[in-house]
């Protein structure tokens, strides 16, 4: 084995990662793929809903989240970041909860949609459905850190669309007045749901958009786990050191279409999609730590069994839980006495 | 007790808040080292620095939206808008956001903020200087809204708001602002959100309004008076939760009730109120309910001739009470 071969396979030491937590973020991925899957399946047969899927987008939200301290930092994770709030804290239980609506549901107890992340004891904040109204909220968290001299830094991540809107730009620019301790994450994943990144910008690079607001600025492999943790762990320490923001744009493909509503090969063909397939981060991760010597079949096919169990025990717990009462829809309008 | 302006209440509300507790801080455009536009702000950089008085970029939307954060956090946010007319751009932010974040998260996070805009006409601002925006918000659950008309209203209710849990929207009639001045206590003390306040006891006629026309309602029943005629005054102070009982009392005291304000008819609050009393009080009255409002045209023009054919006066107001009490 050459050297640069024993130090490529070292990527994950030499970002201070351990072979344990290497090894929990594969399963993270893991994890959040089958959570996907399985929450596909449940609205094809009519058990629930609604999903809106993150096929593609876990390496780089869970390279962004392991790079953050948990209970600590603030997330702000958009709808596709399952693999984010797994890594955080939530269970695929919770999860679970959320896709059937149920009274337990800790992000809203059965109010909103799923993928509407929220549990304060994780630092998740509540979000809406009109993309990037979480960005100023993070701003404002990041303010609350340098007002209160706080060490924590806030993350809010979006997809390419969000770009697009005010909010973003607002945010962006609030917070490098004001050099304030925030990670934006875009997650270009090549399309806003049927519309393609041409024809939502007409810059190169997104990355250029934080740029152009004086904020450190950054592309990524949104593939690479370990790359998106690299920048996001940098990001951090630039927060925390008083030195900014930073813009970070991870590109990946969406490998699912949009949402359950969506008919994804009626604007993109069959043959694009594969290719990207052939990127997907999962089996490539498989790879590198089959290559550290810190995995074998053995161990993937015990995981893989337990994560099917997980999900299992995740699905029947949801379903069989009981729904809100009806009159807790009148509920929490205002703080109650 | 000393004398102050209705402005002059407001930032010493302001002041006195943020020497109280740490986590209270003001954000807006120009409200740091110029002290705001109308001066409401004036003096709190000097003594707070400028994190507290924060001049923030010209973006509305992120100014909600940065307080919003700021407040999830448990900060005590006081968001200025310039004009009410700019707010706008952060109704998604209000709306969507500040108004929604408690129910949304199963009463998981709270938005404990206040958002300050000065409304209203009578100043040669045009449409986009004077507008009353109330009505866009007025509907929303989740969110208070609140309307002084006098300096000790101002100063308690705006102690209030910063107390309080839930995001509140504090409307200031810019018209009020310097004209308006009477005694306010030097001690510390609140104003409760969702109570309105009899202004003046009445036999005749009831008025139901709030902000600016609160004083035309007193002076036009002041001049009533020496024609014979009593009138009721009730000033609502908080548009949202209305004060149900509050208004049902007043109306029942007279029989007849006039609504006025300033805002467009259409949809303004005075079609809430009407509508609260219709459904309980009906038989009880001797007159039809009846609106004086501002009149459903965009927003007020600025030519003087104009500007002062839309807004309310004492006069008029007095003619409508009058008409009243006729029917």
């Amino acid at each position: 084995m050459s050297e640069t071969i024993v130090q490529e396979n070292n990527k994950h030491r030499n970002l201070g990662i351990t072979d344990e937590q290497v090894i929990k973020m594969y399963r993270t991925m893991v994890l959040a793929r089958k959570f996907d899957e399985r929450a596909l399946l449940l609205q094809r047969s009519g058990k629930v809903n609604f999903h809106v899927s993150g096929i593609g987008h876990e390496a780089a939200q869970i390279g962004a989240a392991f790079a953050l301290e948990k209970q600590k930092d603030y997330f702000l994770p958009y709808y596709r970041d399952y693999g984010m709030v797994l890594s955080i804290g939530m269970t695929v239980r919770d999860l679970m909860l959320s896709i059937f609506a149920k009274e337990e549901d800790i992000t809203s107890g059965g109010r909103q949609m799923p993928g509407h992340f929220s549990a304060k004891q994780y630092h998740i904040v509540t979000g809406s459905s009109p993309v990037t109204t979480q960005v100023p909220h993070a701003v404002g968290f990041a303010l609350a850190a340098k007002m209160k001299k706080q060490d924590f830094v806030s993350i809010v991540t979006f997809g390419d669309g969000s770009s697009n809107q005010g909010d973003f730009h607002e945010g962006l620019n609030f917070a490098a007045v004001q050099k304030l301790p925030v990670i934006f994450m875009v997650e270009n994943n090549q399309y806003a749901i049927s519309t393609p990144l041409h024809k939502q910008v007409a810059c190169e690079r997104l990355v250029d958009r934080g740029l152009g607001y004086g904020m450190h600025s950054v592309q990524v492999d949104g593939n690479d786990p370990l790359a998106v943790y690299k920048v996001v762990k940098e990001a951090r320490e630039r927060g925390i050191k008083g030195e900014g923001p930073t813009f970070i744009e991870a590109k990946m493909y969406r490998l699912s279409p949009h949402s359950t509503s969506d008919n994804d090969l009626a604007y993109r063909t069959k043959e694009e999609v594969e290719e990207n397939w052939k990127k997907d981060s999962i089996p490539h991760f498989k790879t590198y730590l089959e290559e550290c010597g810190l995995w074998t079949e053995e161990q993937e096919l015990r995981m893989q069994e337990e994560i099917k169990q997980e999900v299992n025990e995740a699905t029947k717990y949801a379903e069989q839980a009981p729904f809100p009462k009806p009159e807790e829809a009148l509920t929490h309008v205002f703080k109650e006495q | 007790m000393a004398k102050i302006s209705y402005i002059d209440a407001i930032s010493a509300a302001m002041k006195e808040e943020m020497e109280r507790d740490e986590n209270v801080f003001v954000l807006g455009e120009d409200v740091g080292v110029k002290g705001g536009v109308f001066g409401t702000t004036r003096g709190l950089h000097e003594q707070f620095g400028e994190m507290r008085s924060m001049d923030t970029p010209l973006a509305e939307s992120a100014i909600a939206g940065v307080a919003i954060g700021a407040a999830m956090y448990g900060m005590r946010p006081i968001a200025e808008m310039q004009y009410g007319d700019f707010m706008l751009p952060a109704t998604n932010q209000i709306i969507n956001e500040a108004a929604r974040i408690r129910y949304r998260s199963n009463n998981d996070w709270e938005c404990p903020l206040v958002i300050r805009a000065p409304i209203g006409g009578g100043i040669f601002g045009g449409l986009y200087h004077s507008q009353c925006p109330e009505s866009i918000f007025v509907g929303t659950p989740g969110l208070k809204i609140v309307v002084p008309s006098t300096p000790y209203d101002a100063k308690g209710l705006l102690k209030a708001a910063i107390r309080d849990e839930d995001p509140v929207l504090f409307f200031e009639h810019k018209k009020c602002y310097r004209m308006i001045v009477d005694e306010v206590p030097e001690e510390d003390y609140i104003v409760e959100i969702g109570k309105s306040d009899v202004k003046r006891e009445g036999e005749d006629v009831t008025v139901i309004t709030y902000g600016l026309t609160v004083h035309f309602a007193l002076q036009a029943a002041a001049e009533l008076e020496q024609e014979g005629i009593s009138t009721h005054v009730l000033d609502l102070r908080t548009l949202q939760p209305l004060d149900r009982e509050g208004i049902l009392k007043a109306a029942e005291k007279t029989g007849k009730v006039l609504i006025i304000h300033e805002d467009n008819k259409t949809g303004g609050v005075g079609a809430e109120v009407s509508a609260i009393i219709a459904e309980e009080l009906v038989f009880d009255l001797d007159a039809p309910i009846k609106r004086f409002c501002g009149y459903d045209v965009p927003a007020m023009p600025i030519s003087p001739p104009l500007e002062k054919f839309y807004m309310l006066n004492k006069d008029k107001v007095k003619q409508a009470i009058k008409e009243m009490a006729l029917f």
